[in-house]
């Protein structure tokens, strides 16, 4: 299969003792197991610069992470990142706090966004230390799983 | 003129973890100053008791993931000299170079994406990755180029995964760090000309009479070992830090508050090793800093940017000479067997010296630990600063002068996710 816009990515990006944090890496490891050849999956810690790095070269990323929107636990998001450069958002910029949403900013100011990236979110109900994924959360997976599977599919031309 | 301000920050911007600043002002003196650290505590000296020395070094790494390696060679160092180990040089040579990676990683972190943004007045580094792209491009190369180093030396990035009480679980060929060479002679050029670009800078005139505390060793710059020394005379083994140095808990901060007995408040990190060490720096770090006019003695706390791009090439220049001269150790590591002692370690986090002390019982088990980072000793001099720094400015717009006190914070690189690990969290209403 091939890609018109250059090699597929998928990262899924959490911390796998915090909660629903979790939820991005549980996508990356079923997409994994599903995924076409020539697509590459992987789990990612979130730091913002080395996400720079990560997608540097990628023709298409899809992001899957946990968000804290104010919606309902579980609801899925789907984000087109060249969308969201203009908003601002409250986040503290501490290196701690340089994460996912940062680096899509910082890249869209250097020029460094892969042409394509969507960002799916699953809204999370809790990141409390230790805590296993709630059951909204990791009821969330598969069809997180299933919508990137889609959407890659159809952007293949073979 | 304006006598009576309160300065308050609830979140204080571009320091790594949360933590907030409270002054206030009456009659024209600063009445009272709180650098507030509300992070959560962590409990990391409870959680290492009963738990196997063995696990030491990766279980404080989780402590910061700005500066994992720091404790885990501070861990290292005092198990060690608690259970009669010297490790061979060629592991301490590789042990040195790992440092040397979180060193760049961390400095280049905050040069370029924590600290520029003040000086070029922007709210952080995306704003100025506007108008000044190469700037912010040049701080992620050289932030990537550290990430090397420890990926190769320590297995990952974040919270490395290879180092060991006695040594390495695995050390790397020859040819993994030749390859690393390239990229560090780049990110050397590119520390030369930081140390430049930074000495142009604007800097606030503000010096102050610091105590400064670092490491020193007679053979090198200090990062790994050394004795403890101030620029007030002292100069003692690690072993005696608990005799010099004391915490006690502020009801402000989650943090405990470091003294230096019979001193105070005193300042650890660049700028204390640098105006401690400056004549162990290579000789081209020495140069770069005396070509952009940064004299040996540095009292201005705001140019701890230029000192810090000084500890850049540095550590550029050192993990160049160490892989250079790599000869692969005999064997990663050695075996160290338990016994009831007590050990200490200290070494140079980025921002500062990381005093360990270890008591092990006789099965190997940790029965008491104690942990001081750097950003706990440097509070109390934050807030000293900060008193000396406000009044002449109190009729600066409140947002003027609340940026030139975020400034002069940020100065410290203050960790504060290291620093807090006390019990109590109080928050004055």
């Amino acid at each position: 299969m091939s890609y018109p816009d250059g090699p597929v990515l998928v990262i899924g990006v959490g911390n796998p003792h915090r909660g629903d944090d979790a939820v991005g890496l549980m996508v990356a490891r079923r997409v994994k197991q599903r995924a076409p050849a020539g697509v590459t999956v992987l789990e990612h810690t979130g730091d913002g610069a080395a996400l720079m790095d990560a997608w540097q070269g990628a023709g298409q990323v899809f992001l899957i992470d946990a968000v804290s929107s104010g919606g309902k636990p579980g609801a899925v998001i789907r984000v087109d990142c060249r969308e969201l450069q203009g908003r601002r958002d409250p986040g503290l910029v501490s290196s701690h706090g340089f994460g996912v949403a940062q680096a899509i900013r910082l890249a869209a100011v250097l020029g460094r966004l892969p042409p394509r990236m969507a960002l799916y979110g699953v809204e999370a109900a809790g990141f409390a230390p230790g805590a296993p994924p709630s059951p909204e959360a990791a009821g969330a997976v598969a069809h997180v799983v299933d919508l990137v599977l889609r959407e890659i599919a159809c952007t293949s031309t073979a | 003129m304006a006598r009576n301000r309160t300065v308050r920050v609830d979140y204080l911007a571009r320091v790594e973890g949360e933590g907030a600043l409270y002054l206030r002002v009456r009659n024209g003196r600063v009445a009272e100053v709180q650098l507030r650290i509300f992070e959560p505590p962590r409990f990391f000296e409870a959680f290492l008791r009963g738990r196997r020395f063995s696990e030491v070094p990766d279980i404080t790494a989780r402590i910061c993931g700005i500066c994992p390696v720091a404790y885990q060679m501070s861990a290292c160092q005092a198990l060690e000299d608690a259970l009669g180990v010297v490790v061979d040089e060629p592991i301490r040579a590789l042990r040195r170079l790992l440092y040397c990676g979180e060193w760049i990683e961390s400095h280049a972190l905050h040069v370029f994406m924590l600290h520029a943004p003040d000086f070029l007045g922007y709210e952080d580094a995306i704003g100025m990755a506007q108008d000044h792209p190469e700037v912010v491009q040049t701080g992620l190369r050289l932030k990537k180029a550290g990430n090397a180093i420890m990926r190769v030396v320590g297995g990952r990035e974040i919270h490395p995964i290879n180092v060991r009480v006695g040594g390495f679980y695995r050390t790397p060929a020859p040819s993994e760090l030749a390859a690393l060479a390239d990229e560090l002679e780049w990110a050397r050029e590119a520390s030369r000309q930081t140390v430049r670009w930074a000495a142009g800078l604007t800097f606030p005139d503000f010096h102050q009479d610091y105590t400064f505390v670092a490491l020193r060793h007679s053979g090198e710059y200090p990062l790994d070992r050394g004795r403890i020394v101030s620029n007030s005379g002292l100069d003692i083994p690690v072993r005696e830090y608990d005799d010099h140095f004391q915490e006690e808990h502020l009801p402000h901060s989650t943090a405990l508050h470091s003294t230096l007995r019979g001193t105070g408040a005193y300042l650890t990190g660049p700028l204390a090793r640098y105006n401690l060490n400056f004549h162990q720096l290579s000789s081209e770090a020495q140069a770069a800093a005396q070509e952009a006019g940064l004299t040996p003695r540095c009292l201005n706390p705001f140019q701890s940017i230029i000192v810090r791009s000084v500890e850049l090439l540095y550590a550029c220049d050192e993990a160049l000479r160490i892989i250079r001269g790599y000869q692969p150790p005999e064997q990663p590591y050695i075996n160290v067997e338990p016994k009831a002692a007590t050990g200490y370690g200290c070494t140079e986090a980025p921002r500062g010296i990381l005093y360990h002390r270890y008591t092990v019982a006789e099965d190997g088990a940790i029965r008491d630990a104690k942990i001081v980072p750097p950003t706990s000793q440097n509070q109390g001099r934050i807030e000293e600063d900060l008193r000396q720094f406000v009044p002449p400015l109190l009729d600066l717009p409140r947002e003027d002068l609340t940026w030139r006190c975020e400034q002069l914070i940020r100065s410290y690189d203050p960790c504060i996710s290291c620093a807090t690990h006390f019990l109590k969290l109080t928050v004055d209403a």
